[in-house]
């Protein structure tokens, strides 16, 4: 495969109907099995895209309240939630739309995850946090 | 090759639709998904009929709409086989967006298009009307003027777009009722010629093939969009060579020898009519009618209208003093198309002839020899004045005034 960025290409040297592929080389083994760091992404895969512009509000996660039960993990529609070994990561910013829907199906309370304005810096939204709501 | 080989005989009588379902099923097509639209239903149920019997190893797809055919065809494509799909007028209609989806994404389709008239007021007959609709599409589109040409094509087809140079999808035209309701004797290949003529399907880019990973349909915006386009028609443009030499070698197999653009009589020629569709051969008719009066009349047809047959055209027609262009599609608000193409073609060269535009035929109505010697008449007119006498637009074969434009 070409090293050349597909940025500077011509005409003559894009990939024939505009086909994207997903990783460098060929794939003779199980992708799932490799980490996500780990993996040869090409340069047309979207996970090489910063697309986090498009956000006006931003999940945060607070890890001292978090259970680890991955239901952000599982909902998220933009695979943005990071999780290793079963254990809640964080957030992907590079490619979180600001959805909402993580922050939805954490059953923490208070929720584990919180949306916050884009701008407001994490550890500042970390002091915001609300109280345990007592429920009826 | 398909596990069951029908036995057909060395010459068969086959209309045009039956001509072409059988080239479908002796290239071995992986999936056909197809709605039946007249007049091109036939060649989708005598496919099915085909399937039914166990003569097709592929997939039969039936679908809600012609939309949904052609989509079905782009997903097929790009999931890696060899695809094919049938409709005419309305139904090509419907395909349209999805016919830019199929050219853009390089997916090699066969499409046989059965010329028909497109609505208002709905008609059956054959025109083209929808040829045209799909002129810039960006698919390679041959013209039929017979089943045995539409058999042909069909095979021929299938090697032109899948060409790994050219990736692109093929129209087949041929005109409604006149040639896919007309039987006539079609020369055949037996199934195992025809396979080995057409040869396997080569994939490129398959969504499934899981050692490459890919996506199709992919949106760029102002900063690639152009460059997949430029190389889109750069392949296209590239394609007539792959077009000579698929059709070289369909001659070898079948002593058939096909070109980019048929001619009839043009060697001396001083009068030339220039159609698409059975017209080719109806004028061939009125040619020798007009030479036996010492006119010397001759035809022309675009066998491939896209690519477009410039520089072969212009060259056909350098020594020629009048041509009348034959668009057999309301013009809409202009000069027929192919009156364009053929000045387009001229204008860059020392030839100027007087050439006139002739909108005929729609709906079905019929083009006579005795009104295409009236026509070879006018333009004797011309050549032997060096100038237009009548309008440069008429519409032939309407009822009613006579109706003309650009009359100075
Ligand atoms: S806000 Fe939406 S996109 Fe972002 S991490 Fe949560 S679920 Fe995913
Ligand atoms: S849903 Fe809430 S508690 Fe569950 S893993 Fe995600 S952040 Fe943690």
């Amino acid at each position: 495969m070409s090293t050349k960025s597909i940025k500077e290409m011509g005409w003559d040297e894009l990939v024939i109907g505009a086909a994207v592929y997903s990783f460098e080389g060929t794939i003779n083994y199980n992708v799932a099995e490799v980490l996500p760091e780990d993996r040869h992404y090409a340069e047309t895969n979207s996970k090489m895209a910063y697309v986090g512009d498009w956000r006006v509000f931003k999940p945060v996660w607070n890890s001292e309240l978090c259970i680890d039960c991955q239901n952000c993990w599982l909902y998220c529609p933009d695979t943005s939630i990071i999780s290793r070994d079963k254990k809640m990561v964080g957030v992907d910013y590079d490619h979180c739309k600001g959805c909402g829907i993580c922050v939805e199906v954490c059953p923490t309370n208070p929720k584990s995850l919180l949306m916050f304005a884009e701008q407001i810096k994490n550890e500042e939204a970390l002091t915001q946090w609300p109280e345990k709501t007592k429920g009826e | 090759m398909n596990k069951k080989i029908m036995d057909i005989d060395s010459v068969e009588v086959w209309d045009g639709n039956m001509a072409a379902a059988q080239a479908l099923r002796q290239a071995d097509v992986d999936v056909v998904a197809a709605y039946p639209i007249t007049p091109s239903t036939p060649t989708v149920e005598n496919y099915a009929g085909f399937h039914a019997n166990g003569y097709v190893d592929g997939e039969f797809v039936m679908v809600e709409s012609e939309h949904a055919a052609m989509s079905a065809c782009v997903g097929a494509a790009a999931a890696g086989g060899r695809v094919a799909t049938a409709t005419s007028s309305q139904g090509f209609a419907l395909m349209i967006e999805v016919l830019y989806q199929a050219s853009g994404m390089r997916l090699p389709i066969t499409l046989v298009q059965v010329n028909r008239a497109l609505a208002a007021p709905l008609n059956v007959n054959g025109d083209h009307s929808d040829m045209y609709l799909g002129r810039d599409s960006g698919w390679i589109n041959t013209c039929a003027f017979s089943p045995q040409e539409a058999y042909d094509l069909t095979l021929c087809s299938f090697k032109i777009g899948e060409h790994l140079d050219v990736r692109l999808p093929v129209i087949v035209n041929q005109d409604g009722f006149m040639t896919s309701h007309t039987a006539q004797n079609v020369i055949t290949l037996d199934d195992e010629t025809a396979d080995k003529f057409v040869g396997p399907y080569k994939q490129v880019n398959a969504m499934l093939d899981f050692s490459k990973p890919v996506t199709h349909g992919v949106q760029t915006e102002e900063n690639w969009h152009f460059e997949h386009k430029a190389k889109q028609h750069a392949a296209l443009m590239a394609s007539t060579k792959v077009i000579d030499e698929v059709f070289a070698e369909f001659e070898k197999v079948s002593g058939r020898k096909y070109n980019r653009l048929e001619t009839y009589k043009m060697e001396d020629a001083e009068v030339a009519i220039v159609a698409l569709g059975t017209t080719y051969e109806s004028a061939q008719l009125a040619a020798d009618k007009m030479r036996a009066q010492g006119i010397k009349a001759g035809v022309v047809a675009p066998r491939v209208l896209r690519p477009f047959p410039l520089e072969e055209l212009a060259a056909t027609l350098q020594n020629v003093k009048a041509i009348a262009c034959m668009d057999r599609s309301a013009p809409g608000g202009t000069v027929g198309a192919l009156y364009n193409e053929v000045c387009g073609a001229l204008f860059n060269t020392p030839a100027r002839p007087v050439v006139s535009n002739i909108i005929y035929g729609l709906g079905g109505r019929d083009m006579t020899i005795a009104t295409l010697c009236e026509i070879y008449a006018e333009l004797d007119k011309d050549a032997k004045s060096g100038k237009r006498n009548g309008a440069l637009q008429r519409f032939v074969g309407v009822r009613g005034p006579e109706l003309s434009f650009y009359n100075k």
